[in-house]
């Protein structure tokens, strides 16, 4: 009984980190976390995408997480923001390849990194339909122009407080469907999302989020006017989170059609009113998949926390040196345990006293603990990027992150212990993991 | 054939070499040659002219004949030398950046 329960448990997890996750604590309910452990050890395997500024790297390594394969870099010499698997089908990836001469490429493989091309026009393959017609304009990114879909044709903030159009820039953040492989999310800059359901090869906006009502408020932070985060709930496929920078959370519970900011709770000295809905500097939000009303939240400065789904959020910075910071994630197997990498402050993009410290909280917040072991305690001027942390879901669970100055550091042991998977790649805009059984 | 040379990472990204050899029906203008260039190759749809207004990207730059053709009419005639194929068209990233 034992064995087909586990049988029938491993054969639905091979497609992610989410539901590996949840196998790892129903072995564990069955008493088996012994064998469960060991087969971790030895039939696991992580691979680990990074993005960088001129390339894609995929790093990959068995459940020991000691000995690394390293390749790339692919799309040498392009700027790389995000490189996601899905997790419904862990050999299809996505990456967001983009450059300030030619605009904006979507990359996607099939083969878990080894081979790459564009959507709708794989190597080798007719570029056309029968009829002519283009297969795919997978780096097509179009502002919804319909009044009826929300009248999201509008103008949002500039810096100054002038109105601009919306402009498509670049795609910060890719987020496969949970469920569909060929289903994916961007999030672009200028603020907006959009979906693809065909692999990537098309994309159609997502209006409501633009169109809702505050858009013209929003403004750019420092980075531009950036949608980077996306969460899908792994229990209400109606419900999605996104973060912009700077506008603040929005959610929408009906797959994207409406939305509404989720602020309530945030407060950010250069806004006039403390009450404000938008204008918030959101940098992260994390969630753990067995607790998607629990949010966790690196803002500009504060970290915060809300246990209703975003309804409202209060601060959990508690003891951290400087709770100005870009990443913040959530160890898989233990929903209250945290991560965040403290900076300085917003004009000092480095860690304070020069000491490269990731701080842990297992108490969901207010409470830190400063994890060293490995990481440079002195002369260190780096930052990490808000993408740049991932953890696998192995479990021992292990912790990623990159830096501006090109290392890329794990730890197999929950943050205890830290080594550079690599050390000098070019700076690190981004880092997912995907755990393989 | 109209000869187009583009530059590194496009090359790359359209797994040509540096020079495309293509055959321009009609008069021979810097949009024909891009659609021309771009029904070939799709996978440059968006990197050398935005998608949607069809305008040259800001960072990229037209040359021929020792002339910048940059900012010339896009349905202007391109030089007889670049219609009959004699010298290249040549697409480039301008020096900007590191």
């Amino acid at each position: 009984m034992l064995a087909s329960i586990f049988d029938s448990v491993t054969a639905s997890v091979s497609g992610g980190a989410y539901l590996a996750a949840r196998a790892t604590r129903e072995c564990k309910t069955l008493g088996i976390m012994g064998e469960r452990q060991r087969e971790d050890q030895g039939m696991s395997k992580v691979r680990v995408l990074v993005g960088t500024r001129k390339g894609a790297f995929v790093l990959e390594a068995d459940g020991q997480r000691k000995k690394w394969n390293i390749s790339g870099p692919h799309f040498g010499g392009w700027e790389i923001y995000h490189v996601k698997g899905s997790p419904a089908n862990p050999e299809r990836l996505y990456a967001s390849q983009t450059s300030g001469w030619f605009g904006q490429i979507i990359q996607r493989s099939d083969d878990g990194g080894k081979t790459w091309h564009q959507p709708g026009t794989p190597p080798g393959e007719p570029a056309k339909t029968p009829d002519g017609m283009p297969k795919g304009e997978s780096n097509k990114f179009a502002y919804d122009a319909s009044p009826a879909t929300g009248k999201p044709l509008t103008t949002h903030q500039w810096y100054d407080g002038s109105q601009r159009p919306w402009e498509f820039k670049r795609v910060w953040h890719l987020e496969p469907s949970l469920t569909d492989p060929d289903t994916v999310y961007a999030g672009v800059e200028d603020a907006a999302l959009f979906r693809s359901t065909d692999g990537g090869e098309n994309w159609k906006e997502l209006s409501g989020l633009r169109g809702h009502g505050t858009g013209p408020q929003w403004q750019p932070g420092a980075g531009g006017l950036c949608l980077h985060t996306i969460i899908e709930d792994p229990k209400n496929p109606k419900r999605i989170f996104v973060a912009i920078s700077s506008a603040g959370a929005f959610r929408t519970d009906d797959g994207g059609t409406t939305w509404k900011p989720i602020n309530r709770g945030l407060k950010s000295q250069y806004i006039p009113d403390p009450n404000a809905e938008i204008g918030h500097c959101v940098h992260r939000i994390a969630m753990h998949p067995s607790r998607p009303n629990v949010l966790f939240m690196q803002k500009h400065w504060d970290v915060l926390r809300s246990d209703d789904a975003g309804d409202s959020w209060r601060e959990v910075s508690g003891n951290l040196p400087s709770d100005f910071g870009f990443v913040i994630d959530v160890n898989a197997n233990e929903p209250e345990t945290i991560y965040v990498v403290p900076i300085k402050s917003d004009s000092e993009h480095f860690p304070p006293d020069g000491k490269l410290r990731v701080y842990r909280s297992r108490s969901g917040g207010n409470e830190w603990e400063a994890l060293t072991n490995g990481l440079p305690q002195h002369d260190c001027y780096v930052n990490v990027l808000r993408d740049a942390m991932a953890v696998d879901s192995l479990d021992k669970c292990g912790v990623y992150f990159g830096t501006t100055g090109g290392q890329v550091y794990a730890s197999a042991d929950v943050g205890d212990t830290w080594a550079p998977i690599v050390r000098d790649l070019p700076p690190v805009l981004s880092v997912e993991v995907q755990t393989l059984r | 054939m109209i000869r187009v040379v583009i530059p590194h990472h496009l090359r790359t990204l359209a797994r040509v070499g540096s020079e495309v050899a293509l055959d321009v029906k009609g008069e021979v203008t810097q949009r024909a040659v891009l659609d021309a260039l771009e029904a070939g190759y799709p996978m440059l749809r968006g990197t050398i002219r935005d998608h949607t207004t069809r305008e040259r990207r800001a960072f990229v730059r037209f040359f021929a004949c020792q002339r910048d053709l940059s900012h010339e009419s896009p349905d202007a005639p391109l030089p007889d030398d670049v219609a009959s194929g004699k010298e290249p068209f040549l697409v480039i990233g301008a020096i900007a950046g590191g």
